[in-house]
């Protein structure tokens, strides 16, 4: 019985020892880092060979479509049903469409918004919120500059080639049983929004969709008043988290971690960084919001709402989407800002 | 300066690793010794090396002291004086200083007969010292992976090195080393307070023996490790703490670049419920 026992246990610790030290994915690279600010304040991005790589081969940009003719006829007068692209020419059109079926197509390419039968046919959904899309897109490139500077997005920054975008998010389904039961946070894989820390799962719900504020903590070691509560606190934390994953970065690419709340010792980058969650405000509730109706039910998360998009939806663990490459000023038709 | 009466007996001749006679003799009730020579020297001249430092940056606040490593551009090379060559002096002193304090501690034991656990304990922590500021940044490629010496920039590289990992918490080697941190003022605080009120009782009241201790913890908790498996467990805990704070930060950045928090994911991707 007692040997057993000990042969049992022994096994046990024996798996889970071998388990902790050989499967965490220990990185055996030389690291390289990117100071960010004064020698031997430790601020900086780190990577290594296989990181660089691996960042690489997840960016890499789709085929460059050749120019189309500004004049000629117009889209309007050649198709049916052209509702959004009306400034468009007939071959601009063409281009775009080519573009579309490469960045957003995924297996079926044409067919994923089109009915190859009738193309101006507005049956399927995707084509419907392909409309949204574009229109948002041109958004992002006239009025979103404070955050995606001259650089830009065409669908192809979130979408990789995929209908939907691998990033989105969703209110997760309310606990109907104590935390025990559902893991939530405890550092569950559904986590993996905010870095796979133990704190409240999907820090966005009010805060990206909605109105309310990112609110941190007190600056008084006194608390005078009511402040922000500790709930807020850490949602604020676990959406810091978010954007950190989302980003590939760590906390010191934007605060000086001495001082989070302080906008004069951070990097100036941080100001990007807020126009970003204005920016994802701006579109969760004026473009992503609105398609609420369109949505079939495998489109919709566990309380039925449409999928919202968040940091990582576009930059896809990269400080730079796509690194940074420029593809939309080759995009004027989405409203790229053309090169100069 | 008089000597205590019992101090002949043990102030012997000889037992020195170097320089045989030559600083074989007492300051005081200091031993110097050849290795408290170095120590000395190198400890006014790295001291010296932070106070020319800090005028050339015209620095007078004690708090705002900072000699900061170079430029992560110079990598493991030798950096300007004004641009991190002084932290690379004083880092040498530091070790030489450290060093010697513990090679006099090990002349001492010798002199005295007796074990090598000071000086080994003591290795520890400069361990843990050289592992900051020169294991680690050799394993990355650069001297400016150090410290910097100063009361608050120190405590901001701590912090930001911190958040570099996202969550130092859950770096499992800080986790063992702040266990260790904490059992070690626990046994300390526990065997403290026993050996005070068992030998020390207010007047008139009789010193107890050895025996009162260990009946003490046998009544609290079944079992008492005895007056030498205390010590033994006391430096165990301490050199556990220092040796474990090492090994936290030595695998952050050459072996670890993500959050900490991902590290724990060996244990849901375990094949049982992946």
């Amino acid at each position: 019985m007692k040997t057993t026992a000990l042969l049992l246990g022994g096994v046990a610790t024996a798996l889970i020892g071998t388990a902790l030290i050989f499967t965490p994915g220990w990185n055996l690279h030389k690291v390289h880092t990117v100071q960010t600010g004064f020698r031997g304040l430790s601020v900086g991005e780190m990577s290594t060979v296989k990181t660089d790589a691996l960042r690489k081969a997840a960016n890499a940009l789709p085929d460059a479509i050749d120019p189309a003719e500004a004049g000629g006829k117009k889209a309007t007068e050649v198709y049916k049903n052209v509702q959004v692209l009306t400034d468009l020419s007939a071959a601009q059109l063409d281009r775009v469409m080519l573009g579309f079926a490469a960045w957003v197509g995924g297996d079926n390419g044409c067919n994923t918004c089109h009915n190859p039968d009738n193309l101006a046919d507005d049956s399927l959904y995707q084509k419907r919120v392909a409309r949204q899309m574009i229109k948002m897109t041109r958004h992002i490139n006239k009025d979103w500059q404070p955050h995606v500077l001259q650089t830009g997005v065409t669908c192809y920054t979130c979408h990789r080639g995929q209908p939907v975008p691998k990033g989105v998010w969703y209110n997760p389904a309310p606990a109907t049983a104590g935390a025990a039961t559902n893991n939530r946070g405890f550092g569950h894989p559904a986590g993996a929004a905010n870095g796979y820390t133990a704190m409240t799962t999907v820090p966005f719900a009010g805060i990206l969709d909605g109105k309310e504020p990112v609110r941190f903590q007190q600056l008084n070691a006194l608390v005078a008043g009511p402040g922000p509560s500790i709930q807020t606190t850490e949602k604020t934390y676990s959406l810091m988290m978010a954007i950190s994953y989302g980003l590939g970065v760590n906390c010191t690419y934007c605060h000086s971690s001495r001082v989070f709340w302080s906008w004069s010792e951070g990097n100036p980058l941080r100001v990007n960084a807020w126009q970003g969650i204005n920016m994802v405000k701006d579109l969760n509730a004026n473009f992503l919001a609105p398609l609420q109706a369109e949505w079939p039910k495998d489109r919709l998360g566990p309380t039925g709402d449409g999928p919202k998009l968040y940091c990582m939806t576009c930059h896809q663990g990269a400080p730079k989407p796509l690194l940074g490459a420029q593809l939309a000023k080759d995009w004027t038709e989405l409203g790229g800002v053309a090169a100069k | 300066m008089a000597m205590l009466n019992f101090e002949k007996k043990y102030r012997v001749r000889g037992g020195t690793l170097l320089g045989g006679d030559l600083f074989d003799f007492w300051v005081g009730p200091f031993y110097v010794g050849f290795f408290g020579v170095t120590t000395l020297i190198f400890t006014v001249l790295g001291v010296s090396m932070i106070a020319y430092g800090t005028a050339m940056d015209h620095v007078w606040n004690i708090l705002q002291i900072n000699i900061a490593p170079p430029d992560l551009k110079y990598g493991l090379g030798l950096a300007p004086l004004k641009e991190g060559g002084i932290w690379q002096i004083v880092t040498v002193c530091a070790l030489g200083a450290f060093g010697s304090w513990a090679l006099r501690e090990v002349e001492i034991c010798r002199k005295l007969g007796i074990g090598y656990h000071v000086p080994i304990a003591f290795g520890f922590a400069i361990f843990a010292y050289t592992t900051l500021v020169v294991f680690r940044p050799v394993l990355m490629g650069a001297w400016g992976y150090g410290f910097p010496y100063g009361i608050l920039s120190h405590l901001d590289w701590v912090s930001n090195t911190g958040y570099q990992y996202l969550h130092f918490h859950y770096n499992p080697a800080h986790m063992l080393a702040i266990t260790f941190f904490f059992t070690n003022c626990l046994a300390l605080a526990m065997h403290g307070a026993v050996i005070v009120s068992a030998a020390n009782p207010r007047k008139g009241v009789k010193v107890r023996q050895t025996e009162y201790e260990d009946w003490f913890f046998r009544d609290v908790v079944g079992y008492s490790i005895g007056t030498l498996g205390i010590h033994r467990l006391g430096m165990f805990l301490a050199v556990s703490a220092a040796f474990w704070s090492a090994i936290c930060i030595l695998i952050s950045g050459p072996f670890w670049t993500k959050g900490w928090p991902e590290w724990w994911n060996w244990w849901l991707n375990l094949p049982i419920w992946r």
